[in-house]
């Protein structure tokens, strides 16, 4: 047995668009709890979708016990013995437990379900993961998050699955239930079984690790590092590391003395974020960075009345916004270009110059009646000056690449002339080519006297393109000040201070 | 593809493009519906001849065609906005039942005709409306919410008209729906009417274009400023106004207001939107396709009445249309992704 359980090597998967991943290399042994590692968008949840036989792949081989093998669906997967637990749980709610843990695989004699059988050996699954208290009849609708996840284990068990995919299984729980987790998870390790465990939560790595592969832009940075030994800062190094070559623009050398165009007063949100305070002039670039988690993206969609904000306000030229109303943040001249671009900032399957106006539709039109010839004259303008690939107003989104997309949503703000841009995460699933192109359009945006806020989970990004960083831990700020005078490793040691109190408290 | 007047950029990328559903009638894009709707009267011709070839035919499917016509243009925006609604066949009986009480003809009497017209539609659009904010802001999905105003206004018909026939009596609706300026009837000319229309606003307004929006991605609708809840109602209300026009056709055709007006009508109205084109999912549709979609099935039923051939027969070549043309989408959605 010199071979490892699972091998992949120099996975490739591309989606229109995207390259999705880069070339992977993930080896699995027996009896490890392995855990994978990357920021939101580094190609974890395709990587789990690969190994599930959910996704095929582009390039690269896979090897089973030192065996070529390819998944062409989930079911050659399972057959294999590998068992993905989602994050999503993909329970069916109005079946039993018994039938959901044997869905596909019934007991069964001539088409005719072997009820009891199931149920029994349901029991005897149930019991080995140390939860006999749930029986076999009930209803998974009815149990807890914590119970369902229990249930997914015994499936994978019942498939007598050897390699067990885990997607950040801690995210729906509390800190009891996660114990609990644990202790499952160490008796299947014990048992003989392979774990992929993804979590972003590092002290959960340290627990129940035994070893980690990093993921960054769909490529593995560092595989095979010992879980409990590597210093949390080379790891969150790794993660949100410096990429290739990017290029950012020379700052402004000087702001014009200006009252603020943003202010945000002692804004928050319960369980999200508190008293987060900050201006932005305009011409003004400021920085939000932090964790995963910390609270970025619900600051920034809650200036943009995307969420309603529990306690504080947000005005813009001293005017104050009417809480929790995307449409008064828009008319008072904001725009967001949002974390998820595909389910929150595009109409996909429609045109480029419609995605384009879909902002700024009263300009075009007289008593609603649209100026077709206007229309696209401006909005071809605006594609122009952010440089959309293929020059094709009439293209279906969906079919352009990331970061053209990015540049369209971008195009559709500064179409309406908008002065205060909120951006989150600006290059996520973009090619490092097209992210200099929009780090310069988003200094160009800034020189032109718009006031901007980038939220990147990437801190060399956040401090290159920013004048001014915040950084946000566990929802709140816990450093504000000029971006040159702080470089990526004292933002790490601050939101780290922050964990290292909170551990001592705890 | 009608020639662009500006220079467009577009016209010289080799890949191909879904084109622009609004700039032109797209019949390029129809063009299995209008292959479908041609062999259909070539079918009618060589079996019925003149009978099926005549002004006077032609009048007779237009007239045929224009109440489930006028209903289906108003689906097609629902359908569009990522809707549904099942409750078009009741609006319409609820609708002619309130503009033919004793009550409102009375009041015809003294006033004068319009007052039947202006009921009707009133009592459509408040019908729609209340399906748009169950749906917008009650957060009940569209298929229960109009569902529950499919029971209520036909149950709420029958109330009102007690179950009997109500008969027009007034002259004045009479002779006015009854005439024929340019030898064309009157109902003909208002779904022409409402069908330039509803191009104009589905193509030509913002109204339109945040139609596709809200039904192709609301999220994204929602954070580029545009108001989704409000829209939707007026999407549901503007689907009630146009079955208060058609209740309107349907009295002056029959010259009686009934609860059993427009039994089944959402079924040939959901169709005739499906077959043309519109996704069910939302955020793409045609009303151009839609006007395809209605004719198909009003020729193929005029067709086989010239033969002499049941209404049997009809509904079994009607559920295969709609079958194939749902096949044919699917073809179109798999290519997409």
């Amino acid at each position: 047995m010199d071979h490892p359980l699972l091998a992949m090597r120099g996975i490739v998967k591309e989606f229109p668009g995207v390259r999705a991943l880069d070339g992977v290399d993930l080896v699995i042994r027996e009896g490890e709890v392995h855990c994978l590692l990357g920021q939101n968008g580094a190609g974890k949840s395709t990587l789990i979708k690969v190994l599930a036989g959910a996704h095929g792949v582009d390039e690269g081989t896979i090897l089973w016990e030192g065996e070529p093998v390819t998944f062409a669906d989930p079911q050659a997967a399972l057959h294999t013995g590998i068992a993905t637990i989602y994050q999503e749980l993909d329970l069916v709610d109005g079946l039993s437990v018994a039938d959901n843990i044997f869905l596909g695989h019934e007991k069964s004699r001539g088409g005719v379900t072997r009820v009891k059988d199931m149920n029994r050996a349901t029991r005897d699954l149930l019991a080995r993961l140390g939860h006999s208290e749930i029986r076999p009849t009930r209803e998974v609708g009815s149990l807890s998050a914590a119970g369902k996840q229990i249930v997914s284990m015994a499936r994978a068990l019942s498939r007598r699955a050897r390699v067990i995919v885990m997607d950040e299984p801690s995210a729906v729980l509390d800190p009891g239930e996660v114990d609990g987790l644990f202790r499952v998870v160490e008796d299947l390790r014990a048992s003989g079984a392979a774990i992929i465990y993804i979590s972003h939560r590092l002290e959960e790595i340290r627990r129940i690790g035994d070893r980690l592969t990093v993921l960054k832009d769909g490529r593995t940075v560092a595989g095979d590092l010992p879980a409990k030994e590597t210093p949390t800062s080379e790891l969150i190094t790794l993660m949100t590391g410096r990429t290739v070559s990017s290029v950012f623009p020379r700052r402004a050398t000087q702001l014009p003395e200006a009252p603020p165009l943003l202010s945000v007063d002692a804004l928050g949100r319960d369980g999200e974020f508190a008293d987060v305070t900050f201006d932005v002039r305009p011409g003004e670039i400021i920085g939000i960075a932090g964790l995963v988690g910390a609270g970025r993206s619900e600051i920034i969609e809650t200036v943009f009345g995307a969420r309603k904000a529990g306690s504080g306000t947000v005005s813009v030229a001293g005017t104050k916004l009417r809480n929790g109303s995307v449409a008064a943040a828009v008319s008072a001249g904001l725009g967001l270009c949002p974390e998820e671009r595909k389910s929150q900032g595009l109409v996909l399957d429609d045109a480029v110059y419609r995605n384009i106006s879909l902002a700024s539709l009263e300009r075009f039109s007289r008593h609603g009646v649209t100026d077709a010839t206007t229309e696209r004259r401006a909005t071809h303008e605006a594609a122009r000056s952010v440089d959309v690939r293929p020059d094709a107003p009439d293209r279906i989104i969906r079919t352009l690449s990331g970061g053209n997309q990015q540049k369209v949503v971008l195009a559709r703000w500064l179409l309406r002339s908008c002065k205060v841009l909120l951006l989150d995460e600006p290059t996520r699933g973009v090619d490092v080519g097209a992210r200099a192109e929009i780090y310069a359009l988003i200094r160009q945006l800034a020189d032109s006297g718009v006031a901007l806020v980038v939220v990147s989970s990437d801190i060399d990004e956040v401090l290159g393109l920013s004048d001014r960083v915040l950084v946000i831990a566990d929802g709140s700020v816990v450093h504000h000040g000029p971006s040159d005078a702080i470089d990526a490793s004292g933002v790490l040691n601050r939101i780290l201070a922050t964990h290292d109190q909170k551990e001592d408290v705890a | 593809m009608s020639a662009p007047s500006v220079q467009d950029p577009s016209m010289q990328v080799p890949t191909p493009t879904r084109g622009d559903r609004g700039g032109s009638l797209g019949l390029a894009r129809n063009l299995g519906l209008v292959i479908a709707l041609v062999v259909l009267c070539a079918v009618g011709v060589i079996t019925a001849g003149d009978r099926f070839a005549s002004t006077d035919n032609v009048l007779t499917i237009l007239r045929l065609a224009a109440v489930i016509g006028v209903i289906s243009i108003g689906m097609t925006f629902v359908i569009t906005g990522g809707g549904i609604d099942l409750s078009v066949g009741a609006i319409v009986a609820l609708s002619s039942v309130w503009a033919t009480t004793t009550g409102t003809q009375a009041m015809a009497n003294d006033i004068g005709w319009i007052v039947m017209v202006f009921s009707a539609v009133l009592v459509g659009t408040a019908c729609g409306a209340i399906n748009g904010v169950l749906i917008a802001y009650g957060k009940v999905v569209p298929f229960i919410a109009t569902l529950a105003m499919l029971a209520s206004a036909r149950g709420l018909a029958e109330i009102i008209a007690d179950r009997k026939t109500q008969i027009i009596r007034n002259q004045g609706f009479s002779d006015f729906f009854g005439s024929e300026p340019f030898g064309i009837p009157v109902i003909v000319i208002m779904f022409a009417v409402v069908a330039a229309a509803g191009w104009f606003l589905l193509n030509r307004t913002t109204f339109g274009r945040r139609t596709f929006a809200v039904g192709g991605n609301p999220e994204a609708a929602r954070l580029a400023g545009i108001k989704v809840q409000r829209h939707t109602v007026y999407l549901y209300a503007l689907l009630g106004t146009t079955c208060g026009i058609a209740a309107v056709m349907l009295m002056s055709r029959t010259t009686t207001g009934s609860s059993t007006h427009g039994t089944l009508y959402e079924l040939d109205a959901i169709a005739a939107v499906v077959i043309g084109g519109t996704l069910l999912s939302g955020g793409r549709g045609t009303v151009v396709g839609t006007l395809f979609g209605v004719l198909i099935f009003t020729t193929l039923t005029n067709v086989f009445t010239l033969n002499n051939l049941s209404t049997s027969a009809q509904a079994v070549a009607k559920g295969v249309i709609i079958v194939i043309a749902v096949l044919l989408q699917q073809r179109i959605a798999d290519r997409k992704t």
